[in-house]
């Protein structure tokens, strides 16, 4: 362990988690204030500014460890702040920033009640996720993920009094802590080779203990248990779709951004760095699962009308698409290839940032929507794009980044998935060499599907014509709003054109995860991972050649044509009233995608009556795995329940009969 | 048949005042089991307190084991004087001093009380020549002494009964604990004390409560709270 000095980077997230803590605590006896209590969100803005960039420090640095005597007796707090720590730090610190900026705004007409719970467990949730990211032992690491847990958990249920909110909330309640409990028994696996005591369960003692492959296997289930639950890997993503539209629309962007991804900092570091051998299987089982929660997800995305929901299961398939790579990144490193597996883990990282960015975008952006018109319903919304410009332009950003158009960050990080899927054939297992041919198509179909599913969430919100009357008072964002949103557009404009810097900034974190970083064949302004004669990217020369022949061609319409155009009423059609029912419906859009993949989901659809004054059909798209898993383990639960129900009697001469048989056989057993 | 050498004088004669007196607490834990009157069962309770204390105060004596005599006096306060002084006057007050009726049959409990009682016995054979005491002989009476208060718990129907069968696996276990290893730390000692003394009154409201809410101390009253 290195000496405690004040100048460490490890020292200086130390000091910003202090400071969210505080502000958490602060906002107790500060409850029935609303100035002071929205004043602690620039602050713990500040804070993520401030946690942002010492990750950068501790991506440059190298690491550094303390141990801070807080806790239980005799079990101190031990930090570490790597490489790794350092990339997710940065990724915390940017998206935490933009989005309690907003939240400035977007909590200052709450009521006094919800704006307290929210101004206490807001900046608690950002200290624990620091915490989890900072964490080198397990009592810790838990600690901070339980403690992330319930913040979220009483920042999702803030708004209690709604009943469908109290049971997303008991959900997702009930998923962490199934989650928490394989975690639990992961680290209870990778403890324990010959050090005992306190110093068993620090991360040092693990990465140096020797397993077993059973027993490494065992831990890496766990761990991809323990994570994917909180990840949403399906089948264990059902509590998403439900907490993240019943959660507060920052609250939302956060847990969707940044929390998601700290179950993908704890895969990598128990599947990288505790765990030193790792085996094929588990790279093809990521990878397995990552696609179709990918397919899943997109696939339901497609047919949500709800537009927090849609953004939820836009999440399931980003996490998808990244434990698809990391399962690649896995097999990579497996197999010796230390070079694909920096690329896969580069394709990684990368999209984790830009999703923690244009997904917190989008759902703040839908929190100021939800403001302006009151309804998270598609079939109320449309035209917005008039009334709310600022909004409207900087959602159209993180819609275009989100779905993976040049010259945004989605396309970079998508980009590089999809070669990292070319360079498999050399890979030495036959069989996965026919397989993955079809991951890489599903991969290509999973993209271009997101592109649809976002064409269908922008044209029907923010195009068209408002499709409620009432939608005519909607109102822009504030200022607080606009700011933070106009944080979280730029850093996707950003880490779209620049992306060699950005594999430059993130190299330590992939030479500390792969033992290699990705190689860039083009300098910094063309990005050609491995070979620049194979595929290269240049967004920057690409985005100016645009920009000229934009420019270029306004200019010759603007002064070639300009007095020569005719204008006339434009022809309708035949149709004598254009209204705003007469427009593509969400159901609409999603109509196809319902049908192709109609064997994945139960629809329950509303048709119209003949008599009907005014028709209206309605679908609903159910999620086949109530059906196929939880609604069993629930039955099942139950029945258990009623047998073991059968033991009460009600009568005390029984229950000490209880006691005393089971005295008397463990005393046999004793003897 | 225990000691052997210099000492094999001395400890005989009062290691077999210490049989005497276990084999007293066995046949008072019978008694206890047999016995149909509340205050019967009170002043059993009371004189099992006694041979306990004696025979431990012996122990203490002739093994210098000294610490033992806090626990002596502890037994001696609470279990001889204090509690059976507390369920006399509950007795009186709650006036339940008629004879309880046991849910199983008499001479059925006393058969399944010696089928306990050889079961202890053998239980404890490998253990008592584990233990380094003097007083290992007495390590399979002390459990079937828990053991028999333990059935007596079962077979009551009332609660003052029930209590006092507590109480009375609670002497066995002290004594168990001496024979074994010459008794508990005095820390755990002054615990199980003080829980047992905070149990007893804790007890001795809720009985009034009991009383007050279903007129009867009967618990099979107190079936009819089950939840359905």
């Amino acid at each position: 362990m290195s000496e405690i000095t004040g100048y460490q980077p490890v020292a200086m997230v130390w000091g910003g988690v202090l400071c969210w803590l505080a502000l958490a605590l602060l906002a107790i006896p500060l409850r029935a204030h609303k100035r002071w209590l929205l004043a602690g969100f620039p602050l713990a803005a500040l804070t993520g500014l401030w946690v942002a960039a010492v990750g950068v420090a501790g991506l440059l640095l190298p690491a550094s460890a303390q141990i801070v005597p807080v806790g239980f007796p005799g079990l101190p707090v031990h930090l570490r702040l790597d490489a790794l720590s350092g990339f997710f730090l940065l990724l915390l610190g940017m998206g935490a920033f933009g989005v309690s900026v907003y939240a400035r705004g977007y909590f200052q007409h709450m009521e006094i009640g919800e704006l307290a719970r929210l101004a206490i467990w807001y900046p608690a949730f950002l200290a624990a996720m620091t915490l989890v990211l900072l964490a080198n032992d397990a009592y810790a690491f838990m600690v901070a993920w339980e403690l992330m847990a319930l913040s979220s958990y009483f920042l999702v249920t803030s708004d209690y009094r709604v009943e469908e909110i109290r049971k997303a909330g008991f959900l997702y309640l009930l998923m962490a802590h199934i989650g928490a409990v394989a975690l639990l028994l992961c680290f209870g696996v990778l403890q324990g080779n010959g050090h005992t005591g306190d110093a068993a369960f620090t991360f040092s003692a693990m990465r140096h203990g020797v397993l077993t492959p059973t027993q490494a296997s065992l831990a890496f289930l766990f761990a991809l248990i323990g994570f994917g639950a909180k990840a949403g890997l399906v089948p264990l993503h059902v509590w998403l779709p439900e907490a993240h539209p019943a959660a507060p629309s920052p609250v939302s962007a956060l847990m969707s951004g940044v929390m998601l991804k700290m179950a993908l900092y704890g895969l990598l570091r128990v599947g990288f760095d505790l765990l030193s051998v790792r085996q094929e299987w588990w790279g093809v089982l990521v990878l397995v699962l990552g696609l179709m929660t990918a397919l899943y997800g997109v696939i339901f995305a497609a047919v949500q009308s709800d537009i927090k929901r849609l953004l939820a299961w836009s999440s399931i398939e980003n996490i998808g698409l990244i434990f698809t790579g990391l399962g690649l990144a896995i097999i990579f490193s497996v197999e010796g290839k230390s070079g694909l597996a920096a690329l896969a883990l580069t394709a990684v990282l990368y999209h984790a940032l830009n999703h923690a960015l244009f997904k917190s975008l989008l759902f703040v952006g839908t929190g100021s929507v939800l403001h302006a018109s009151g309804t998270r319903l598609m079939s109320g919304l449309g035209g917005l794009m008039r009334k709310m410009p600022w909004t409207g332009w900087l959602m159209l950003l993180g819609v275009l980044a989100i779905a993976g158009l040049p010259p945004l960050n989605g396309f970079v990080s998508e980009w590089l998935l999809l070669q990292a899927f070319l360079f498999t054939p050399g890979l030495d297992l036959h069989y996965l060499n026919m397989m993955l041919p079809v991951a890489t198509a599903s991969v290509a179909l999973v993209i271009a599907l997101a592109a649809y599913v976002m064409v269908k969430f922008y044209g029907v919100v923010f195009l068209g014509q408002p499709r409620n009357p009432a939608l005519k008072h909607a109102h822009e964002a504030d200022i607080w709003q606009r700011m933070g949103m106009l944080w979280l557009a730029s850093a996707c404009v950003l880490l779209g054109l620049l992306p060699s810097a950005v594999i430059v900034l993130i190299s330590p974190a992939v030479q500390q995860v792969a033992g290699r970083v990705l190689t860039n064949d083009g300098g910094w302004l063309v990005l050609a991972p491995m070979d620049a004669a194979r595929a290269s990217y240049a967004p920057l020369p690409f985005w100016l050649a645009t920009l000229a022949v934009l420019l270029l061609v306004y200019g010759l319409v603007r002064f070639r044509y300009t007095g020569r155009v005719r204008r006339s009423a434009a022809w309708q059609c035949g149709f004598p009233a254009v209204t705003a029912r007469m427009q593509d419906s969400a159901e609409g859009f999603g109509q196809p995608i319902q049908h192709i993949f109609s064997s994945f989901m139960q629809v329950d659809r509303q048709y119209p009556q003949p008599q009907d004054r005014t028709p209206h059909y309605a679908s609903v798209s159910i999620d086949q795995w109530w059906h196929f898993l939880y609604l069993p383990i629930v039955a099942a639960t139950n029945w258990l329940s009623q047998q073991t129900a059968r033991l009460q009697h009600g009568r005390i001469q029984w229950y000490l009969t209880y006691s005393f048989i089971t005295l008397l056989v463990l005393l046999v057993f004793v003897q | 048949m225990i000691s052997t050498g210099a000492s094999g004088m001395i400890s005989g004669w009062y290691l077999q005042i210490v049989n005497l007196l276990a084999a007293l607490l066995l046949l008072i834990s019978f008694a206890m089991l047999a016995q149909r009157r509340v205050a019967g069962l009170i002043s059993l309770f009371a004189w099992q307190g006694a041979a306990l204390a004696v025979s431990t105060a012996i122990v203490a004596v002739f093994t210098a084991q000294w610490h033992l005599l806090y626990s002596v006096a502890l037994t001696l306060l609470l279990k001889v004087m204090i509690i059976p002084w507390f369920f006399y006057r509950l007795v009186r007050k709650l006036g339940m001093s008629r004879d309880v009726e046991p849910l199983l049959n008499h001479s059925l409990t006393m058969l399944t009380g010696i089928v306990l009682v050889i079961f202890a016995f053998n239980l404890a054979l490998p253990i008592s020549q584990m233990a380094g005491t003097v007083m290992r002989s007495t390590l399979g009476i002390a459990m079937a002494c828990v053991l028999l208060s333990f059935l007596m718990m079962i077979t009551r129907t009332k609660a003052l009964p029930q209590v006092i069968g507590f109480m009375a696996m609670e002497n066995g276990i002290f004594f168990a604990a001496t024979s074994a290893t010459y008794g508990m730390p005095l820390v755990v000692e002054l615990g199980v004390a003080l829980d047992v003394l905070v149990g007893v009154f804790v007890l001795g409201i809720f009985f009034f409560q009991i009383r007050e809410t279903f007129e009867s101390m009967d618990l099979r009253q107190m079936e009819k709270r089950k939840e359905h």
